[in-house]
């Protein structure tokens, strides 16, 4: 299987009438979840959920992928 | 400064109060001339109520303020009958571009698809809006609009409401069965009420331009992150009418509103951003700061709250003025029905149920962009950079940008005045959504469904071939339209043909009512007096649409 790069967040059951809004909802988890954090706390906070996530995800080879896009031009 | 516009000047008329008329109880008074208040008593003065308009000032907005009307309003002022007049002056645009300090990252298109009579958006300054309500409020006989007439003291019981009215002339009172509170973000009636307006407060200031000159950037809004000329902070960019254009500077918490709004601050700025190759003169400057938040009710008794007198949201989805403008759409037919004495005033309570859960929908869109436009911590900051990184290359982080999400009707899901559906429908026109439009032909005259539809329930019935209407249907129809509240049936076919008894036939010949409201042979809409839907079936049924009629006008017992 090949990393997902088209939209694709969505929440089982909901009908959406606009296309921005599944991923405006998730945002605004991801910020809330870092609010009043120390930048050292977020850190942890945002390595724990790509541990988490690669875990779920699993494939190798999506996760390689995954890694060479988010490091390049850094 | 330049000046493209001159404002006009109302004239003041003592008002009959104050050259002896006494004991008068009015219908209906509306209180502010702004865009929202303006477009409240058009609106119920074409439905045949008399209606008085009280505004402290007798001209129109200073500054060019509201500036976006989104397609849903436009559809609106089209019933008002001032939307030729404003898509005419007002600048059209569809698409708006995301630029990440060099680079586009990312555009969008309001509407993607054809076939709709109204653009996604028009730019047009406020003061244009309001001259042409005016103008259009005046054509109207029972529409009375009495400048320079300030409320200084409001009371109520269970009957009326009673104001206190300054003119140049001394005060009088003013006694009226309800009173519709349209006079802005400090209203003076909510805070003589001493109604609470509670939200967030954002640490942040913006600098509006707007400035004058010959360019050809093209009709498109233009935003920036973190741009070359102004670095850290955002910039927006629109075209108004009559070569203005509005740049929106970022200015951070600190900015200092006095010194920024002097032009030999203001000037730099906009050099930098055009280069020396744009002539520009400065029309008006003006540094705001902007809340998220709104009453916890917009019905008190019989005073009404409409716009940002009962909502107020940050500038970057233009959900202000626009949400404004459906606040009075979604009222305007429950009080003439509560006034004619149709529907019971607890009607009412579904116009704040429904426009508090429009207004909520606007504010989180409005916060959602304020958050990502300007991020509180050093980690929003850098996902906001990673998904505009990413955006470039990957559509899926296109999705997370956010410049604004532009105002688009509420779908009103929620609200108790909608019928359950009981089969299924594929497409987004829900019982609570405002119709999509579509073109149509009747008697060989094409036409755009929505300029059809509104101001009284209608029925709209699917058939695949209108010559064989059942005489039945026919007497069901005229019992339906000589009811109290009268629901009008139309035939809409993709075949035009001759109804029995009169029946109106719109004839779909683009298909496209059928795509967008996944119509077949006996599909039913009901669709209130604000282009809403109030239900749908999958056959025509007079005694569904009579309960659906009663639970829409707040009559089922």
């Amino acid at each position: 299987m090949a990393l997902k790069l088209q939209p694709n967040l969505f929440e089982p059951g909901k009908h959406y009438f606009h296309t921005f809004t599944p991923g405006d909802d998730f945002y605004e988890a991801l910020i809330e979840t870092h609010r009043d954090l120390t930048d050292d706390q977020s850190a942890l906070v945002n390595a724990k959920l790509v541990l988490l996530l690669s875990n779920h995800i699993g494939d190798l080879s999506v996760l390689r992928e995954a890694m060479q896009i988010a490091r390049h031009a850094v | 400064m330049l000046s493209t516009y001159t404002y006009p000047r109302y004239p003041y008329v003592k008002p009959p109060e104050q050259i002896g008329a006494t004991g008068h109880r009015y219908p209906v008074v509306v209180v502010g001339a702004g865009p929202v208040g303006l477009a409240a008593a058009i609106d119920l003065a074409q439905s045949g109520l008399p209606v008085v308009v009280l505004d402290d000032d007798d001209t129109v907005s200073m500054g060019s303020r509201g500036l976006c009307y989104a397609k849903r309003t436009l559809e609106i002022l089209d019933r008002l009958g001032v939307g030729d007049e404003c898509v005419s002056k007002g600048v059209s645009w569809n698409v708006g571009r995301t630029f990440f300090r060099e680079e586009e990252v990312y555009n969008f298109n309001l509407r993607p698809q054809g076939d709709h009579k109204r653009p996604g958006m028009i730019n047009l300054q406020q003061y244009y809006l309001e001259e042409f309500e005016v103008k259009r409020a005046r054509e109207l006989p029972k529409l009375d609009l009495r400048f320079k007439n300030k409320v200084i003291a409001v009371g109520q019981d269970d009957q009326r409401a009673t104001l206190q009215v300054e003119t140049p002339d001394g005060t009088y009172s003013l006694e009226t069965e309800w009173l519709v509170v349209a006079d802005g973000a400090r209203s003076s009636i909510r805070r003589m009420m001493d109604l609470e307006i509670e939200g967030t407060i954002f640490l942040d200031r913006f600098l509006i331009a707007d400035v004058v000159m010959k360019a050809d950037f093209p009709t498109e809004r233009w935003f920036w992150f973190d741009p070359p000329f102004h670095r850290d902070q955002s910039v927006l960019l629109h075209r108004e009418a009559d070569n203005v254009y509005r740049i929106d500077f970022q200015l951070g918490w600190q900015a200092d509103p006095e010194e920024e709004k002097k032009p030999e601050n203001v000037i730099p700025r906009i050099k930098a951003m055009l280069g020396d190759d744009h002539e520009f003169e400065l029309e008006w400057v003006s540094v705001y700061t902007f809340q998220c938040r709104r009453m916890a009710r917009f019905n008190h008794g019989r005073v009404l709250f409409a716009g940002d007198a009962a909502h107020q949201m940050s500038p970057f989805g233009a959900r202000g003025a626009n949400s404004g403008i459906q606040d009075t759409d979604n009222l305007c037919w429950k009080l003439k029905l509560v006034i004619d004495g149709k529907a019971p005033s607890t009607l009412l309570d579904s116009f704040s149920d429904e426009r508090v859960f429009a207004a909520d929908e606007n504010i989180l869109n409005a916060t959602r962009s304020t958050d990502f436009i300007t991020p509180k911590s050093k980690m929003s900051l850098i996902f906001r950079n990673a998904a505009l990184t990413l955006a470039r290359e990957h559509a899926f982080a296109r999705t997370l940008v956010n410049s604004g999400r532009l105002s688009v009707p509420s779908v009103l899901t929620r609200s108790c005045l909608n019928t359950p559906d009981t089969s299924t429908f594929a497409g987004d026109m829900v019982p609570g959504a405002s119709m999509d439009d579509a073109p149509m032909r009747e008697n060989e005259t094409d036409f755009w469904l929505l300029d059809r539809v509104g101001n009284h329930f209608m029925a709209l019935l699917w058939v695949s071939d209108p010559n064989q209407t059942d005489i039945s249907m026919v007497q069901a129809c005229k019992a339906l339209a000589d009811a109290p509240i009268p629901i009008e049936v139309v035939l809409v076919s993709r075949q035009a043909g001759v109804a029995p008894g009169g029946l109106r036939v719109f004839v779909d010949y683009k298909n496209r009512f059928a795509e967008r409201f996944d119509a077949q042979p006996g599909t039913t809409y009901l669709i209130r007096p604000d282009q809403h839907v109030a239900a749908r079936w999958r056959a025509f049924d007079t005694s569904a649409l009579k309960s659906a009629l009663a639970l829409a006008t707040g009559n089922l017992q």
